[in-house]
């Protein structure tokens, strides 16, 4: 016995190429699939990342803050890295680096360390704190540190630091992604609060998008509106900032007076129900003027809706130039339905995310014949029931609750669809099956630009429908027989 | 190593220092104190490092170091394509490693590699209850699912090492019940101050569970030899391999890149290592030597003069078959080379390049840009020890600025005052300098491209360069008005 552990030595054996094919061909079986379902506990390709990754995100949408990841610097490089993969941006953010001796003593004297040094090195306006696994599970006290922090001088009395208790074994980045908003919306709104006054502003919340194009054109089509925003929490320009020869850590985010008097707004929508309930729940008890949740406005239908809602709130009329827009978007769907009618496809992301899907697709006459969301309550598969049943496309399509991607490739190999859309981790799956993927929601890694267009509102839905649409047209160019290969398509 | 000291116009051990001192001014007096002797100018002449590394990264500062975690999914077990790594704990820590290195791999996924996330999804329950049992049946599923997998890495994130779980016997009672080598890493992200241990604490578990596990079927040869370091980035051992067979050699097995668990694991039979990321593996290099008397040595295989250099160093070890075929193959390529450098150097000379990459790079690419007419005029390692640095200094050139595990911040000044044609290091610092308008290039993942090594991967890296630097795109970045 050569080896330290006393393991037999046994000669190389190399796969034989027969049984290499019969396993090829098994995982592609419905016996397969059926032992690929009936895992308990391992997780294979999830279609979901963990809580302190959206913290990140809703904290880079405020004017002048500093995510700061409480917990081991690898989380931190982790979650800066999956962003500057998704939107080709920086996205600067700090860790309090704790370590072994973080997990005897607690990180209380990292935290104070690394708020002062960000401090100092990067003059924040706001420090937003969130965890990651170490300090959960060994239970630092979030609230009495940063008190102490502030007492000690590390960073100014008066400077904002929100924190959220962001565990990752726990819900995903929607999750973190709520919790960081409502402590921010809360740290910032303090004593803000003015009896009689409204700014008569809107407050939207976009949700835990990925999108900087969706951004945009809620604030494109509330200025058409003539209704004035505060957008909460706003990542358009920190995440889609220029070239323009100088770096600019803050460049972008919502002013965090803006954010502040917020509580005083007319008005205050969410369009992300599954990604804020807990900030919406927080606003509707606090918050001065009416209070809506509703869907991500994801296709006509969604967006006629988010539309009326904003022209009710407002007392506005819905101006012609929308109107002609919607007809655009109308003529846009009517004139290519015929290469998306009956197309089958399998749709997996955030549950707000797929909401949005379900209806535009519904909406074309296609069919979402699976539906994959990686982590999701019982409330979110009722509501895509819902969406289901009202539509006969729906009949027929499948639901499948927190399942992850080796599922989806089973469902795709066995019970096949024409398309599957979702972010870039479904390629591995689609390229199996031999069908395209349409990249919308996060991350998409392998593509350029995708987060500069909208996905919500009119033109969303051209958008949606223009890359679909060509795609089949162009794999049919592609694949025909040269007899079939025509001018007009 | 360079025969003879270089310098660059304008750059003194003064200059540099000033630099030094004016990024650290803004910094609180004890990070001022504790980051200072990670940063300072090179002293080329004393072939030392003139830096302190390897320790704790000071908190705020923004450094771009990853965990133990990061080292050893990422690095060391992560490109071995003929095994399932389990990414033990909740679901972040493999969801963001997973297919992000660019570490490539041969075969049918699924079937014969397992470039995929797999996970225990640790929840609640498991951080209150444990997760050995949910272990133990997630080994049962993966093998089941997966037969073809030869092995299995169980790799502790986080929350396992402060619950006190015990993945060490939940693997050995698996490795007997389902007869597959089951390696547990106790991996844990706040071991360590930076990737660097999670590569040592992998290297021992390969000492430990798998090296001298199995033999090779065939007979042994004097030529047999193992590359080790090796990971495959955009192809590189697809370069490196062929091109050491080339040579000669049988390369029995690579570590990790296109690794194969039972190649691997035989590796105690071959007569020399051949490593090229130092940092990560020559822990298990030290191993092999010492236990089975496997003397190892240590090539640059960036840029055609290294390449010559190595391969020579290389068959100075072996008989005159290989040093005739050696010969023949710088011969074959030189002429090849030289119509690369040929083609390029023109639109490159003189240009200054900064490096923060990882193990081996900010000192084994700095050869390729030179013969590419370009110098490095700062360079620095986000886990590099002592030893690194010691290597790193005699390749740069005197009084360059030298930074251990820097700040966004201080690479930030570096490069304000450096004035670069070129960056070269990772996602989180592409963005940053690109807005600045300064050229880039990802130098852990070749930006998507590669391979950069061997004699195939420098005409791909030379092309690179030249587009980075060159692209008219750089133009634009000044509005007119």
């Amino acid at each position: 016995m050569s080896n330290l552990l006393n393991l037999e030595v046994k000669k190389i054996v190399e796969t034989p190429p027969e049984e290499i094919e019969r396993v090829k061909n098994w995982i592609n079986t419905e016996e397969y699939k059926e032992k690929n379902f009936a895992r308990q506990a391992l997780v294979i390709n999830p279609a979901h990342a963990c809580q302190p990754l959206g913290a990140q995100l809703a904290a880079h949408g405020f004017e002048g803050t500093l995510p700061f990841v409480h917990g081991s610097q690898g989380c931190a490089s982790y979650y800066r890295s999956t962003l500057n993969r998704h939107f080709r941006e920086p996205a600067p953010a700090v860790s309090d680096a704790m370590t072994e001796d973080g997990a005897v003593f607690g990180g209380q004297n990292n935290l104070h360390e690394g708020m002062e040094n960000a401090y100092a090195i990067y003059k924040p306006k706001m420090i937003a704190v969130f965890t990651s696994c170490m300090p959960e599970v060994i239970g630092d006290d979030l609230t009495a540190f940063i008190k102490n922090a502030k007492q000690k001088k590390c960073v100014p009395t008066e400077l904002p630091t929100p924190y959220a208790n962001t565990p990752s074994f726990n819900g995903t980045h929607i999750h973190g992604y709520d919790s960081m908003l409502v402590s921010i919306l809360q740290t910032l709104t303090e004593g803000k609060q003015v009896e009689g006054r409204c700014t008569g502003k809107l407050n939207l919340i976009p949700g835990c998008d990925f999108n900087t194009g969706d951004y945009r054109e809620y604030k494109r089509l509330l200025k058409e509106m003539g209704v004035p925003v505060t957008v909460l929490a706003d990542i358009s320009d920190t995440f889609d900032s220029p070239c323009d020869g100088s770096y600019h850590i803050y460049a972008g985010g919502t002013k965090l007076e803006d954010a502040a008097d917020s509580i005083n707004g007319k008005a205050t929508i969410t369009l992300g129900p599954y990604a804020t309930p807990k900030t919406f729940g927080w606003i509707k008890d606090n918050y001065s003027g009416k209070h809506v949740s509703m869907p991500l406005p994801m296709g006509i239908a969604k967006t006629d809706a988010f539309l009326m809602k904003v022209a009710e709130l407002f007392g506005k009329e819905i101006p012609a130039s929308i109107k002609n827009e919607r007809g655009r978007a109308v003529d846009a769907v009517t004139d290519s339905h015929q290469y998306m009618h009956g197309k089958k496809f399998a749709v997996y992301g955030d549950p707000d995310y797929l909401m949005g899907y379900v209806s535009f697709l519904l909406e074309m006459g296609a069919i979402p014949h699976h539906i994959l969301c990686s982590r999701g309550t019982k409330k979110v598969e009722k509501d895509l029931q819902a969406l289901l049943d009202g539509s006969m496309y729906g009949n027929g399509c499948k639901i499948h609750m927190n399942k992850d991607l080796w599922h989806m490739r089973s469902l795709l190999v066995t019970d096949p669809v024409d398309a599957v859309i979702g972010d870039s981790h479904g390629k591995f799956a689609a390229r199996d099956a031999k069908v395209p993927l349409f990249r919308f929601g996060f991350p998409i890694m392998d593509r350029v630009n995708k987060h500069r267009y909208p996905l919500v509102g009119y033109q969303g839905v051209v958008n949606m429908v223009t890359e679909i649409c060509n795609k089949f047209i162009e794999m049919k160019d592609e694949t025909c027989e040269d007899q079939q290969f025509e001018l007009m398509r | 190593m360079s025969d003879k000291i270089r310098k660059i116009e304008g750059i003194t051990k003064e200059s540099t220092q000033a630099m030094i001192d004016e990024a650290l001014s803004v910094y609180p007096e004890k990070a001022r104190k504790k980051r200072a002797p990670h940063l300072a100018p090179n002293d080329a002449a004393s072939g030392c490092a003139s830096v302190k590394s390897n320790k704790k990264t000071v908190p705020g500062v923004m450094s771009a170091r990853g965990c133990a975690y990061a080292g050893a999914k990422g690095v060391v077990w992560g490109p071995i394509r003929d095994m399932v790594h389990v990414s033990h704990g909740p679901v972040g820590c493999g969801w963001y490693s997973w297919g992000t290195r660019r570490n490539m791999m041969s075969g049918i996924t699924g079937v014969t590699n397992f470039a995929m996330q797999f996970t225990s999804d640790f929840q609640e329950k498991d951080i209150v209850y444990g997760g050995d049992k949910k272990l133990k049946t997630l080994l049962e599923e993966a093998h089941d699912l997966f037969p073809l997998a030869k092995g299995i890495s169980v790799l502790s994130e986080c929350p396992v090492g402060l619950i006190g779980d015990d993945i060490n016997s939940v693997a050995k009672q698996s490795a007997k019940d389902l007869d597959i080598p089951i390696i547990p890493c106790n991996c844990e992200g706040f071991r360590g101050v930076s990737q660097s241990l999670g590569h040592h604490i992998s290297n021992d578990t390969i000492r430990d569970y798998i090296i001298g596990t199995r033999e090779f079927a065939e007979p042994e040869s004097p030529y047999d030899i193992a590359l080790i370091g090796e990971y495959n980035i955009g192809g590189d051992a697809w370069s490196t391999k062929p091109l050491l067979e080339e040579c000669g050699l049988n390369v029995k097995a690579v570590w990790t890149g296109d690794g194969e668990l039972e190649k691997i694991a035989a590796t105690h039979k071959v007569k020399l290592n051949v490593i090229h990321c130092y940092r990560s593996m020559n822990y298990m290099c030290k191993v092999m030597e010492e236990k089975f008397g496997i003397p190892w040595i240590e090539l640059n295989f960036f840029g055609p003069t290294k390449i010559k250099q190595s391969l020579r160093a290389l068959a100075e070890l072996f008989d005159d078959t290989i040093k005739e075929k050696v010969e023949a193959v710088i011969a074959k390529y030189d002429p090849i080379m030289q119509a690369i450098i040929e083609e390029y150097k023109p639109r490159l000379d003189g240009k200054k390049v900064m490096l923060l990459v990882g193990g081996l790079r900010p000192r084994h690419t700095i050869g390729a840009y030179e013969d590419l007419g370009m110098d490095c005029v700062g360079s620095g390692y986000e886990f590099a020890h002592t030893d690194d640095y010691d290597r790193t200094a005699p390749e740069m050139p005197d009084a360059t600025v030298v930074y251990d595990d820097p700040s966004e911040y201080e690479f930030e000044k570096f490069a304000d005052a450096l004035k670069p044609d070129l960056v070269g290091s990772g996602i989180k610092e592409k963005y940053v300098f690109q807005k600045m308008g300064i050229p880039f290039r990802q130098m852990h993942s070749w930006d998507y491209s590669g391979p950069y090594h061997g004699y195939k991967g420098f005409e791909v890296f030379a092309r690179d360069i030249d587009m980075a630097i060159n692209s008219p795109t750089w133009n634009l970045v000044k509005a007119p008005f």
